[in-house]
């Protein structure tokens, strides 16, 4: 059908990457591919799984519901823009790693962007507001016990600094 | 996972809408949050060739409480209407709703317009917006018009808007003094759609007791629908344990209750019953200020 492309241009991670895909091109596809950042991962695809969650203008989102047009002039936080290099880890995967909050790893980038926004939006969750705030994730290793118990400790131990390493805006668009 | 191509268009007006999906009624879609649209697309159920992105169009983002009712733009998002202090003090069955659709990432960019549009069979706006008299409204080419909520939802993701239409926003009515509403949903645990979901919006007399009940089920049917009969059994109630029962006998009469791997239709009618006894009951107490 209709074999034209697009020029994107979105900035990820503090850096704009313009390309021409074709419309369809998915934004978690833009951000593997296009960008070259395997960090955001595809799970199920259908919108369900929340692997692929990203920040979008400062709010999380599924990357694989969002087309890399509409991202267009947006700014995208990926797992990579976390940690300031890529030899340290940000506190917030520190206490991961400390609390056992992964297993496999797989659903974790999204996990960690999910858990983010809600600290940055709420810093002291209680235990509800924190799995509400997950419901969109899906893990299959951990049983979310030590996940709920990671993002805990994260909003005990994190200062507001360390939380807004990127502000986040005020509309989600 | 691809959708099939299409051309893509950012809109810049609502002018600029309508004059596109006037010249391509048949083969464009909208797309506002995408979080029902590209499922579709991505299983091939819909292959537009056009696609036609609202998300520029702050006009449709617009949240105005006036004297007698509420105007909420298409494209307010669930995350913003479940966070909306204005939304919350005139109107606080959208933020309980809001609240339990889909998850956070969906809530940040799923909008209620999008949501009505598509008319899931098991999305939760729908039976709220029967519960709280909702009027759609839709703007085309020949100008703009206000559609009833109850002429609204036709069929399985079927809806009284025509093809070249731009729903552009919801009103609903202000509601004063013995109030009460309350949203009861059986969420399916994978994707958070309601199996049963039940808005019930009521007020009652100064004994207590109903005196005007809309319910709105969704999940239950193809579409969702008001169960008039168990409405007016209940008006004159004062909510008592043995009316309640007896009343929601009828809630699926006449309806082709679904039946798929989430549950068998005399299932989902029971839920739907209890449901019901569950929203009424609560919206009872909360229009009698316990």
């Amino acid at each position: 059908m209709s074999p034209t492309t697009i020029d994107v241009a979105i900035n990820v991670n503090g850096e704009t990457h313009q390309v021409d895909v074709e419309p369809r091109t998915l934004l978690v596809h833009f951000i593997r591919e296009q960008a070259g950042l395997t960090g955001t991962h595809t799970g199920c695809e259908t919108g369900q799984c929340g692997a692929c969650t990203v920040l979008l203008d400062g709010h999380a989102v599924k990357s694989c519901m969002v087309l890399a047009a509409q991202a267009t002039g947006h700014e995208v936080m990926t797992i990579e823009g976390l940690a300031t290099s890529a030899d340290e880890l940000h506190p917030l995967q520190t206490v991961f790693w400390e609390e056992h909050g992964l297993q496999c790893g797989y659903c974790t980038p999204g996990v960690l962007l999910s858990s983010l926004a809600l600290l940055r939006d709420n810093p002291s969750p209680d235990d509800q507001q924190i799995r509400h705030a997950l419901e969109g994730n899906i893990c299959r290793c951990t049983g979310y016990h030590n996940i709920i118990n990671a993002v805990r400790v994260a909003a005990e131990q994190l200062t507001p600094d360390q939380l807004s390493a990127q502000a986040a805006t005020s509309e989600v668009r | 996972m691809y959708p099939a191509p299409f051309d893509y268009h950012r809109a810049t007006s609502v002018d600029d809408v309508l004059t596109l999906l006037a010249e391509h009624t048949d083969t464009a879609k909208l797309l506002a949050g995408g979080h029902s649209l590209l499922p579709v697309m991505k299983l091939r159920l819909a292959q537009p060739e056009l696609l036609i992105d609202i998300n520029d169009l702050d006009e449709l983002r617009n949240i105005s409480v006036e004297a007698d009712h509420i105007t909420i733009g298409a494209m307010v998002t669930h995350h913003t209407l479940a966070t909306n202090p204005e939304i919350a003090s005139a109107v606080s069955l959208l933020v309980e709703i809001a609240h339990v659709v889909g998850d956070q990432q969906v809530r940040n960019l799923g909008t209620i317009g999008g949501a009505l549009a598509h008319a899931d069979p098991a999305a939760d706006y729908p039976a709220g917006m029967l519960a709280l008299d909702a009027s759609i409204v839709a703007m085309s080419a020949n100008g703009e018009r206000a559609i009833p909520i109850d002429e609204f939802f036709t069929g399985f993701l079927t809806t009284a808007l025509e093809p070249a239409e731009l729903l552009t926003a919801i009103r609903i009515p202000r509601t004063g003094d013995s109030f009460g509403a309350a949203y009861e949903k059986l969420a399916n645990p994978a994707s958070g759609y309601a199996t049963v979901g039940i808005a019930v919006a009521l007020t009652t007399d100064t004994a207590g007791e109903i005196d005007s009940i809309r319910i709105g089920v969704t999940g239950t049917g193809a579409s969702a629908y008001r169960p008039t009969s168990v409405e007016e059994a209940l008006i004159g109630s004062a909510g008592d344990n043995a009316t309640l029962k007896a009343a929601v006998r009828t809630a699926t009469d006449g309806i082709d209750v679904m039946e798929d791997k989430h549950g068998p239709a005399d299932y989902r009618a029971r839920v739907t019953q209890n449901l019901i006894r569950r929203a009424v009951f609560r919206a009872l107490a909360s229009a009698n200020g316990a």
